[in-house]
């Protein structure tokens, strides 16, 4: 990781809010985080803590309404995506930011061929011609492991598994050449050991391509083998965030540590019962005011109720590039 | 898809013959006598001469087998002979009216351009009106646009024909004297004026039939056009930072087309069919006039060879609808 580079996202303070009938919910409260180039940034959480919301927020993905994005910045390229109209917002998406969703078996339009589906970014972002932009989606084909590239751009996505039709997404993604890779739980929907394959690829790709890479996730395994730094997610908010070996073997805020506790080992001699976390991750009707994490935190006490934590370096470095947490208790007893 | 229609047109004989069969003795069994448009003073004996000159006296069977060898042979081979100058079927006993004693086709021949001109022109005019508002309703779903085109469908939907057209007549022709109130039949379009005077006297038959039409499919668009916007892959679209046109009129309008041009094709039947009330209304002599003067002589075969005629239509758009859908969607192969 090169410490130090200057970032090539940077987000301070993202807020979005859904409107709905019963209500506002406060999906991203003051989300800050900062991607390198060439990084990969993984971000765990539980189903409903905001991580794909906020991915989302950064380039404008959300219906809207219900959704709002209400504050924050996102710098990429010196531009700040939250400012731009919505068509130079077009520009970038797919263009310097590429995108890979849950579920390869949606996520491709049924009526087009593969190739035309790879061909319509390179052609809407990079000018290309027809002929020169299926020669590149062939490239890009046989880049993400596709045997046969050029027969395969007719081929229609039904035509695919659904880990070919990942690879699919992962070549659309990746054909602007963009500077940044969100990948939305891209394995989730996938069996185990193509599960395993996609990570390969992604691994294989970021050598040799070098875009940054951010990892949406609930699985702390596949984090602890491709990612550089991990943001942990709960209710909306950063609880920790710091590099990926420190927060394995040291993790401070109780979420991580309960999160880490629930992985089962495969070793050694089994002893009891799967952990787990007790209750539901809370929705959020209202901007926090306390620690979201209270109700179900073991350490809990009287301020956690009233002050909702704000990060604190765990070292030298500033928050968001060195090892922080958000929480009102720190394990040494203080 | 070759081998898929060519088994399917073969699947259609045997459905349609037993169609014909079920038309024939459905009609047969219906009360009444080729003779009762006959004034009552002609005596019997020269009603039961006229009623075994039209053939009517022979037993159903006889008559059903008859129909047949002239609608499958001796129609289409008249139609051969007019057309290439032979004379295959010259002489032979084509399927005639009791009505009128001319051949039902001659008649049909004599209807079917003016129902076509009005009625088709009404359906194209309903869809071309109903896939804009439909698609932009969707788009912007419950914005002000949504709630005028969902007024419009209600409408559409729910004022009878004769309601909206007897309107139409009094607006348009009685009180702004702007369009004709009837339709001229005969009236032929040689030059410019002649063909302004067949738009005038089309656009109040077209504009009763087309709403009612376009209701109809601006509902399917509509939907269709919701459910599509919901799916995984126009976020995909966007996230590939596709243009909102290019979203939305690629990407979801050409997956929502595909039950859409379905129905469109399932309804062109409709078309032949004529619009009874509408053509009544404005004295367009369509085919669906036809039909109603047919049946109210007791004419059995002008009656059975038009509702096999629509039998026929209904049978061969289906399949067309079912072709459509394999083209439109390659997740659907027939073979």
């Amino acid at each position: 990781m090169p410490d130090g580079a200057l970032p090539v996202l940077d987000v301070r303070g993202l807020k979005t809010v859904f409107r709905t009938r019963s209500g506002e919910i406060h999906a991203v409260n003051s989300v800050s985080f900062m991607l390198r180039p060439g990084e990969l940034l993984g971000v765990v959480g539980e189903s409903g803590s905001g991580k794909s919301v906020t991915m989302m927020s950064l380039i404008g993905l959300l219906p809207s309404p219900p959704a709002e994005v209400r504050a924050g910045q996102v710098m990429l390229g010196g531009q700040d995506l939250l400012r731009i109209s919505p068509r130079e917002l077009q520009d970038v998406r797919g263009a310097k930011v590429g995108f890979v969703f849950q579920d390869p078996m949606t996520s491709l339009n049924p009526v087009f061929t593969v190739g035309s589906q790879i061909m319509e970014p390179l052609i809407r972002h990079m000018g290309l011609t027809k002929a020169q932009a299926r020669d590149r989606a062939a490239e890009l084909l046989a880049l993400v492991g596709i045997p046969d590239a050029k027969a395969r751009l007719k081929a229609y996505p039904h035509q695919f598994s659904g880990g070919m039709r990942q690879r699919v997404m992962i070549a659309i993604a990746l054909a602007c050449d963009p500077d940044v890779l969100i990948a939305d739980e891209p394995t989730t929907a996938l069996d185990v050991t193509i599960q395993a394959q996609i990570l390969e690829l992604v691994k294989d790709l970021r050598q040799k391509l070098g875009m940054a890479i951010i990892w949406i996730t609930h699985d702390l395994g596949v984090i602890a083998g491709i990612a550089d730094r991990v943001m942990v997610m709960y209710g909306g908010q950063v609880v920790e965030q710091g590099p990926v070996a420190q927060l394995f073997s040291d993790p401070r805020h109780p979420y991580t540590r309960a999160l880490l506790k629930t992985i089962p080992s495969l070793t050694g001699e089994r002893s009891g019962r799967l952990q787990v976390i007790e209750g539901q991750p809370p929705i959020m009707t209202a901007a926090p005011t306390a620690c979201p994490f209270r109700a179900r935190c073991a350490h809990a006490f009287d301020l956690c109720h009233v002050e909702n934590p704000a990060r604190r370096p765990l070292d030298a470095r500033p928050v968001g590039e060195g090892h922080d947490v958000a929480c009102h208790w720190s394990p040494e007893g203080a | 898809m070759f081998t898929y229609t060519l088994r399917r047109l073969l699947l259609a004989v045997p459905i349609l013959l037993v169609i014909s069969l079920v038309i024939f003795l459905l009609v047969d069994l219906a009360p009444g006598s080729p003779m009762s448009e006959i004034p009552l003073t002609v005596p019997p004996d020269v009603r039961q001469k006229m009623i075994e000159a039209l053939g009517a006296d022979q037993p159903v069977f006889v008559r059903y087998l008859l129909w047949l060898k002239q609608f499958f042979w001796i129609e289409p081979m008249t139609l051969f002979d007019h057309w290439f100058g032979t004379s295959i079927v010259e002489g032979q006993q084509r399927i005639l009216s009791w009505q009128s004693r001319s051949p039902v086709f001659t008649i049909i021949g004599q209807r079917i351009p003016q129902t076509l001109t009005v009625v088709g022109t009404a359906y194209l005019v309903g869809i071309l009106i109903a896939l804009p508002i439909g698609i932009y309703s969707a788009y912007r779903q419950y914005s002000f646009f949504d709630q005028l085109g969902t007024l419009f469908a209600m409408i559409g939907f729910s004022v009878p024909t004769f309601f909206s057209g007897t309107l139409f007549i009094i607006i348009f022709a009685v009180w702004l004297g702007w369009l004709p109130t009837k339709y001229d039949t005969m009236l032929e379009v040689t030059d410019w004026s002649s063909f302004m005077q067949q738009v005038k006297q089309m656009a109040l038959p077209v504009m009763t039939l087309g709403l009612a039409n376009a209701a109809t499919i601006s509902r399917y668009m509509r939907s269709s056009m919701l459910d599509n916007m919901q799916m995984d892959y126009v976020r995909t679209a966007r996230a590939k930072g596709m243009r909102e046109k290019t979203v939305v009129l690629r990407h979801v309008l050409r997956n929502s087309l595909i039950p859409v041009v379905t129905v469109i094709a399932l309804g062109i039947p409709s078309i032949f069919g004529g619009a009874i009330i509408t053509e009544n209304l404005f004295g367009v002599n369509g085919i669906g006039a036809a039909l109603i003067g047919a049946i109210h002589a007791n004419d059995l075969p002008m009656v059975q060879t038009l509702a096999f005629i629509f039998a026929v239509l209904i049978v061969l758009f289906n399949l067309i609808a079912d072709i459509l859908y394999g083209l439109l969607d390659p997740r659907i192969r027939y073979d």
